[in-house]
Formats: structure tokens, C-alpha cells, sequence
């Protein structure tokens, strides 16, 4: 099959399902228990893709430990996004050289 | 106005280096699986988006049908679906359906986490800020890796799966040390996550996100609801 016809759907069924809620709801959602619920979802959805694949992620889970342990010590002290990633995959590095 | 365009630039600039090094490790896996170059790179350009890429290439390089493709897609990207809910709550008015219908192809998971954590109520222009530089980075490091990653040593690749997961942690810890009830999600989340992981296997990757975001999201909208203070800001 053609790959261009994989990536049409792929694109179409991605593009769908970010544009069909966005476009559709204008009003304000007045129900306080849904409006809670939606402000709390990025950090649950981001929280349960995160745990447990990132001890996966680098196909050693001592070493993915290693970085998850870094991500989590530069995150709690706010440090910019692309340091904390940095840190993971670098400490990931330096843990995957020393077994 | 001009400047919250740049504003989003701004905003967008680590998501925008976060994404050229975790695509840079998107663009190798693709080329070994079998694609081209531009394959790799038109996929990045049409989908942005992590996780459904990575299934998308596995089923293409597995010669799957076309309907295994769109439920893949539907299952793993259907958290755009809240977000994109959740983001409808927050829009300026001046956020007409064209706009929206733009705006929304530029959902991911940082795109929305850096536009959710706006104080008021976000203009379109931002988003294409915000957008525009995430989506230079992802192509641009999905060419890249695609073109070059393969004279790379596998450790360096190996690490870089990493990357993406940090970034996750980096949106997540810092709300969660301001705000316990954010704290209580992040940690519900990822329990019921690990409980889909050891104990309730049967259940797909994609699904388990979902409902354990939902249940958690959930539980702590009924225990501890938020008061929103910034209604009606113009």
C-alpha cells in the first residue's frame, strides 16, 4: 500500500479528533465538577504517559531510572523544560556508560 | 496584535528545542524502519504529535491495514480530544471557528500544557506563535534525524528516548509542589497507570492513558473542585 495514503489517515483521524471538540464547544461548560475536571486532565493525561513508560524509554531500565531521577530533581527546582529533558537523557548517558 | 505572536514565539522556544531532539530520534527510528527521508519528515509535518507517530510508523513498516492505522490514532491521540475540550474553556472571543479550525492542528501535549498555564484567556495569535516554532522544531528535527542520525552510536540514541518524558515531568512537578490537589491527580494518575502497566494488562497503551487521566481527573475534580477567579477577562 501506498505510504501516502498511511499518512493521509493518520493526519486525518489526528486532525479530527484536536479540531471536532475545539470547534464545537463555544459556550462556557457550566457544570463546576466538568470544569474542574477538564483543568486537572493535562496533568493526569501527562502524569499517566509518563508512568511507568519513561523506565522503558531508553530500553534499560536502570539507566531510564537514572534519568527519571535527574527529570524529577530539575523539575522541582523549575528549571526550563529543555533542561530537565537535557538532564534525563544525560544522566541516562553518563549511567548507561557505567554498566 | 503583533506582539502576542511573539509572546508565543517566546513560549514556544523550549518546546520548539525539546522537539528537535526528541523528532531528531523520531526521524531515526523511521529511516530504520524502512521510510524515506521525506516520508519521515511529511509525517511529522502532518501529524506533530509523538506517541501516534511512533505506532503510525510501526504499523506502516508491519504493512497493517489502513483501519488499524485510524484506531491506533484514535486511541493513542484522544487525549487531544480533552485538551482541545479543555482549551475551548479558555479562548478569547476573538477565537472565531476559522481560527479554531487552524489552532487546533497545533494540539499537543506541551502546546497545550504552556497555553493552559496562561493567566486569562488566550488569543489566536499567541497560539500561532506558540505553534509555528514547536512545528519548525519537530519537522525540522525529524529531517535531521532522518537525514544524518544514522552515523550516530546507539547509546546516544538510546538516551534520547528519554527526552520526551522529561519534558512531560518538567510541565507536571512544578504546579504539582504550588498545589497539593494537583499534586493528588499527578499521583492518582500514575498509579492507576502502573495498576493498567503489572495488573490489567489486557487493556491497549493508548485506552490505559485515558481512563487513568479520566478516573484521576475525576477524583480529584469531586474531592477538591477548582474556583475559577478569571471568568470574564477581555
Amino acid at each position: 500500500m501506498s505510504i501516502a495514503i498511511y499518512i493521509a489517515v493518520m493526519a486525518g483521524v489526528t486532525y479530527l479528533i484536536r479540531m471536532l471538540p475545539l470547534t464545537l464547544f463555544k459556550s462556557k461548560i457550566k457544570s463546576k465538577f466538568l470544569r474542574s475536571f477538564l483543568k486537572y486532565i493535562p496533568y493526569t493525561v501527562l502524569s499517566a504517559m509518563t508512568f511507568p513508560a519513561i523506565f522503558y524509554s531508553t530500553g534499560n531500565v536502570i539507566t531510564a531510572a537514572a534519568g527519571t531521577i535527574a527529570a524529577l530533581v530539575t523539575a522541582f527546582f523549575g528549571l526550563p523544560l529543555i533542561v530537565v529533558a537535557l538532564a534525563a537523557a544525560g544522566t541516562a548517558l553518563l549511567a548507561g556508560l557505567f554498566i | 496584535m503583533r506582539s502576542d505572536f511573539f509572546k508565543g514565539i517566546i513560549h514556544g522556544i523550549p518546546i520548539a528545542l525539546g522537539y528537535l531532539s526528541v523528532s531528531f530520534g523520531f526521524g531515526i527510528t523511521a529511516v530504520r524502519a524502512g521510510l524515506s527521508v521525506a516520508a519521515a519528515v511529511g509525517i511529522s509535518a502532518s501529524n506533530l504529535t509523538s506517541a501516534g507517530q511512533a505506532a503510525g510508523v510501526e504499523i506502516i513498516a508491519a504493512g497493517g491495514t489502513l483501519l488499524e492505522m485510524a484506531l491506533t490514532q484514535l486511541i493513542i491521540n484522544l487525549r487531544y480530544s480533552l485538551m482541545g475540550l479543555s482549551l475551548s474553556q479558555k479562548l478569547d472571543r476573538s477565537f472565531t471557528t476559522p481560527h479554531r479550525l487552524l489552532a487546533s492542528f497545533g494540539i499537543t501535549d506541551e502546546i497545550f500544557a504552556v497555553a493552559a498555564a496562561q493567566p486569562g484567556r488566550i488569543k489566536p495569535l499567541y497560539m500561532y506563535g506558540l505553534i509555528l516554532i514547536s512545528f519548525i522544531g519537530w519537522t525540522g528535527g525529524t529531517l535531521l534525524g532522518a537525514a544524518a542520525g544514522q552515523a550516530l552510536p546507539q547509546m546516544f540514541t538510546s538516551a534520547m528516548g528519554i527526552l520526551l518524558y522529561g519534558m512531560f515531568i518538567a510541565i507536571i512537578i512544578p504546579p504539582s509542589r504550588k498545589s497539593r490537589s494537583i499534586f493528588g491527580a499527578v499521583v492518582a494518575a500514575a498509579l492507576i497507570s502502573l495498576l493498567f502497566k503489572y495488573v490489567l494488562t489486557g487493556v491497549s497503551v493508548g485506552f490505559a492513558i485515558i481512563i487513568s487521566a479520566s478516573i484521576a481527573a475525576a477524583l480529584m475534580a469531586l474531592i477538591a473542585p477548582i474556583d475559577d477567579e478569571e471568568e470574564e477577562e477581555t
